[in-house]
């Protein structure tokens, strides 16, 4: 299966490992992720201004980019899967829009929500299933004791992003299981972890974070995966005393699937 | 030719505000078949009936047209107003020129001219109307109650002490419902069991009721009077004749010492046997084995029960049995439930097991009870110091994870909750979150006032946004007050939450059984919200407790009663006047296609050969032939004969394209 | 402000936000929810009533509006659909559409950066602190 892949910014940066780490693991899958090639950022934070149109468009292109491929855009960072499945939501259910969206692009065929947005972890559980995943595992990750930090972007809106029970979510946990490995579930681990805050008003992230180690060190997890990049700079900024090693999920699924050092 | 009357209503200002009465009159007076038209300030009122009669006699009326509220509220008057002035009562219309008009509409021009309309349309109608002769058919003596709850078990009672007979269906092995799982009951504070169990044992031995328990209502056929019904009786394994009750069994199960099929009464917080008797004070106090467990019915090893039971009560052969009964009127007191809470992830109900419902609380702290009425977390079995109940969860929603209505009943229980707690261990600190707290009714607030000022229970005005569950075993309760405008942290050992109540699962089917309707919220919904509360507007179904909307028990029981009344008032007549607008087949357009039948809800068309006799036609043929005591009028056959054989009787097809025709012109 | 400067805002806020604030039961689930609750000095639960009172200019000034980390928990959790959130995202963005709104200047940027500062960092709080 191939789909085509939007990076997002902060995958061709400071989150490298994501990115190829994902990479790696969706060969030994057997999927495809095939890169978009003029992809344009998507912004970071979902505009939720009703009105606002021109800050959507970069979404739109990336989507209808996919939709003309005739394949499903998949994503992995948290944000760019917040703001592309959300933009996609308006082009398919908010007529004012969308309307005014394709009015801007001029495109052939006006875009209407069409494609199909999934995070990279949808593909595992979804398409290629944990139960497949674990069978595929060379180096089970045996014995470690995985928080899942999944924060705000992934999950929520629920409705919207239908990624899981954003309250109670499982995915993660899932994946943890399928790589050999036990899952730590801990209250925090959907919490915020102070965002962009940390930009300027940096004490709110420091104490986010603190609450997400002490309580996720408290349930005896001695590690924490991420999808996203701002949670992770965030989390390693921490000055907390409970603080654990913090990894991209793709990067232990590399690991585990014995294909962390690729040739690529 | 009609003599027709026009009588146009003021309804006090109800209509005369938005809608010129005079104007309405003097346009009227010149439709076809008008000979008299005149207005007043309340037709319905015994003066505006008089002035009905006199014009009657007066003018020679045959046909009246009242242009006043919804045929909903004083079809019924006007037509037994025309009756006693010897008019047919099926020669009376009435145009809805106040629902349909005047309530809805702002310009008295534009409303004046709809009455118009409405009222020609009525005139229209009257000039093709028949008189029409209501007929009779005979009641069965005999109620069904559907749920055997409190609800079910009043209404029983009190039907069967005015001398009527009472069938209950319950589906679960014993009656009792919900109020045998609680343990206090407020405001008053006594045992529910204590109340409960001798109404339970009374409904088993009065000679007027019969139990149909561990059954349910798989099918109902026929009309108020008259009603078919085929009751499951499912198949208990265990001989109620023979079963003595002893108990013997289910302490011999030997999947009851393994722990593993969660029970049901206790809401999974302890777990029973396979065969069982869901609590002690059951009715009838005799077990049910659960098939789907128990080892004998998957494996065909086992046999314990059988081979132990003193009085060979255990029968693995048994089989379900259906049962069909014929019942005058039927009362549905089908009870409620809490919402599932998988939706409410941020509260950790799933998550953490020192967070509970109320109900769970209820049997936590009742005597006979998993903990044999001391008040234990689930997790440690430590005795809770500090407890925290949240008010509200899914009631008051706005979006689909919850109800819109309140529950009611909440407010009330947790203060009683908090109190009880309170009484025994009062070292115990409780907090309530609150949005609003809402203690309408007879010592209620004084009830709730006393939990703050007697038991000094901190009541906190605001919402919980998370509990957090802690690496020691306690719990973290993230809230807000906002009388104080803080966010609180606050730890506790134990959280309760208030549910929001659902109607039980399964009333869809039975509503649907019995053409009965129910709200979006699944409520049955009652012929009247003020005037006909326990009917429901499918007439001979009646309504009863917790299925009809949120109640606590005292307004239950009351409600249980005024439906006894009222299904006493309807058995208590040897006859019934049935609607004479029934579908009729005109065998000469009849060519027994069977379309008809098909659509009819009632079966009530039949076919039978038929000697047809007309221009050029003498044959015997197959025709429709309608039951009229069966036909509820409802027209479907109509719309659906492609010969148009098919007419209703007083809303005939050239009754209502006449109405149309004259809306149109 | 005028009594129209007001209306118009407030019809502002409701068209940008796509909430009705007049479904607040003031229940404050919201506030209970919210990880900066501390740092606002208007409260979540206040949103709502600040705009159907029309003190726009209390809540355009107030500093929630820079504080809200859009972490969206006050909008999964609302039970009544008015998502706080969203009612002050409305408001920052009538502050930002001003000249002179902006929060974040781009000569203030180089000195807050450090070495590991990721993209989304950067384009997430330029995106929410100036127009």
């Amino acid at each position: 299966m191939k789909y085509s892949y939007y990076p997002g910014c902060t995958l061709k940066n400071k989150a490298q490992d994501l990115d190829v780490y994902a990479r790696r693991a969706a060969v030994a899958l057997g999927f495809e992720l095939e890169e978009i090639p003029e992809w344009q950022c998507c912004g970071g934070v979902y505009p939720m201004g009703s009105d606002e149109i021109a800050t959507k468009l970069s979404s739109v292109r990336a989507l209808n980019y996919a939709k003309e491929q005739g394949q499903d855009l998949i994503t992995l960072c948290s944000a760019c899967h917040h703001v592309l499945k959300r933009v996609n939501d308006d082009m398919k259910n908010v007529a004012d829009i969308s309307d005014r969206a394709n009015n801007y692009m001029g495109l052939d065929e006006p875009y209407k929500g069409e494609t199909t947005v999934v995070h990279f972890l949808e593909v595992l559980r979804d398409r290629i299933g944990f139960d497949e995943i674990a069978k595929k595992v060379v180096n089970p990750l045996t014995g470690k004791k995985i928080g899942a930090y999944y924060g705000c972007l992934v999950l929520r809106p629920g409705k919207i992003l239908e990624f899981d029970d954003p309250e109670d979510p499982k995915i993660m946990e899932d994946f943890i299981r399928a790589l050999g490995a036990e899952p730590v579930i801990y209250p925090y681990r959907n919490e915020c972890c102070g965002a962009y805050s940390s930009l300027k008003e940096g004490g709110v992230s420091q104490e986010r974070t603190k609450l997400i180690f002490d309580s996720s060190e408290g349930f005896g997890a001695d590690m924490l995966i991420t999808a996203c990049p701002l949670c992770m700079y965030n989390l390693n900024k921490s000055e907390a005393d409970s603080k654990i090693p913090v990894y991209y999920f793709t990067e232990l699924l590399a690991e585990a699937l014995g294909v962390k050092e690729g040739n690529s | 030719m009609q003599r027709i009357g026009v009588f146009v209503c003021h309804c006090g200002t109800n209509i005369a505000a938005t809608v010129d009465v005079k104007k309405v009159v003097e346009l009227v007076r010149f439709e076809p078949g008008v000979v008299f038209a005149d207005d007043y300030m309340y037709m319905c009122s015994e003066a505006g009936q008089e002035k009905i009669i006199a014009a009657i006699k007066e003018h020679d009326l045959t046909g009246l047209v009242i242009c006043s509220c919804s045929p909903r509220m004083h079809e019924k008057t006007f037509r037994a107003c025309a009756e006693k002035a010897g008019l047919n009562p099926y020669m009376v219309e009435v145009a809805n020129i106040r629902e349909q008009c005047s309530w809805i509409h702002k310009d008295r021009e534009e409303a004046t001219e709809k009455a118009v309309i409405l009222a020609r349309a009525a005139i229209a109608k009257v000039n093709l109307n028949t008189p029409l002769q209501e007929g009779e058919s005979p009641v069965t003596k005999r109620a069904l109650i559907i749920g055997g709850g409190i609800a079910g078990i009043q209404t029983a009672l009190d039907i069967a002490d005015a001398g009527y007979e009472v069938d209950i269906v319950e589906r679960e092995p014993s009656i009792g419902g919900r109020m045998s799982q609680f343990d206090k009951t407020f405001p008053t504070l006594d045992c529910a069991s204590c109340i409960l169990t001798p109404k339970m044992v009374e409904v088993n031995q009065h000679p007027n009721i019969t139990l149909y328990t561990y059954s349910e209502v798989e099918g109902v056929s026929g009309y108020v009077g008259n009603f078919d019904v085929k009751i499951r009786k499912k198949a208990r394994s265990v001989d109620m004749s023979a079963c003595t009750g002893c108990g013997e069994c289910q302490a011999k199960c030997p999947l009851g010492k393994m722990g593993k099929i969660p029970s049901e009464f206790d809401r999974g917080l302890r777990t029973r046997p396979a065969i069982y008797m869901p609590f002690a004070q059951a009715v009838p106090a005799v077990p049910v084995i659960d098939r789907e467990n128990c080892t004998y019915f998957k494996t065909g090893k086992c046999g314990v029960c059988a081979k132990i039971c003193p009085s060979k009560a255990v029968n693995y052969e048994q089989e379900d049995e259906i049962v069909t009964v014929k019942y005058g009127a039927i009362v549905v007191a089908t009870g409620f439930d809490i919402i599932n809470l998988d939706k409410f992830g941020e509260y950790a109900y799933n998550e953490s097991p020192d967070v509970i419902t109320s109900i769970e609380l209820e049997r936590l702290m009742n005597a006979s009870g998993p903990t044999g009425g001391h008040l234990e977390r689930m997790s440690d079995h430590k005795q809770p110091k500090d407890i925290v109940f949240i008010q509200c969860v899914g009631s008051r929603c706005d979006d689909e994870k919850g109800k819109p209505y309140c529950s009611k009943v909440c407010c009330m229980y947790t203060a009683k909750h908090a109190m009880l707690i309170k009484d025994h261990w009062p070292d115990t600190n409780i907090t309530v979150f609150y949005i609003d707290v809402r203690t309408p009714g007879k010592n209620f607030d004084e009830f709730y006032r006393r939990a703050v000022e007697q038991y000094h229970v901190n009541y906190v005005k605001g919402q919980v946004g998370k509990v957090i569950p802690q690496p020691d075993g306690s719990l973290l309760v993230q809230g807000v007050d906002l009388l104080d405008n803080k966010q609180i942290m606050k730890k506790t050992d134990m959280v309760v939450l208030a549910a929001a109540v659902e109607p039980n699962k399964g009333v869809r089917k039975i509503a649907t059984m019995l053409t009965a309707s129910i709200d979006n919220n699944d409520f049955l919904t009652e012929a009247h919200a003020k005037l006909r509360p326990v009917e429901s507007p499918t007439a001979g179904i009646f309504l009863s407790g917790m299925a009809q909307g949120p109640k606590d028990i005292p307004e239950t029981v009351s409600q249980a009663g005024a439906a006894a009344v009222k299904v006493v008032g309807l058995l208590a007549k040897d006859k019934l006047k049935t609607n004479p607008c029934t579908a009729k087949c005109d065998p000469m357009f009849c060519n027994g296609c069977s379309t008809c039948a098909n659509v009819c809800p009632y079966g009530a068309i039949t076919y039978e050969d038929q000697q047809v006799r007309g221009p050029g036609v003498n044959e015997t043929r197959r025709v429709a032939v309608v039951n009229n005591a069966l036909c509820q009028g409802c027209g479907a056959c109509t719309s659906a004969c492609p010969s148009g054989a098919m007419d209703l009787q007083g809303f005939s097809n050239r009754q209502i394209t006449t109405e149309v025709d004259s809306i149109c012109r | 402000m005028t009594k129209q400067e007001i209306e118009k805002k407030v019809e502002l806020i409701k068209e940008i936000s796509g909430c009705d604030p007049y479904k607040c039961m003031k229940c404050g689930k919201c506030s209970g929810s919210c990880p900066a609750f501390n740092e606002m000095d208007v409260k979540p639960h206040q949103f709502a009533s600040y705009i159907v009172n029309g003190d726009i200019e209390s809540l355009v000034s107030s500093k929630s509006l820079w504080k809200c980390l859009t972490c969206l928990a006050c909008i999964e959790r609302c039970p009544r659909s008015v998502q706080p959130g969203k009612l002050i995202d409305a408001a920052r963005q009538l502050v930002e559409r001003e000249r002179g709104g902006d929060y974040l200047h781009a000569e203030d940027i180089p000195e807050l950066l450090d070495d590991d500062v990721p993209q989304q960092l950067l384009v997430s709080a330029y995106r929410r602190y100036r127009r």
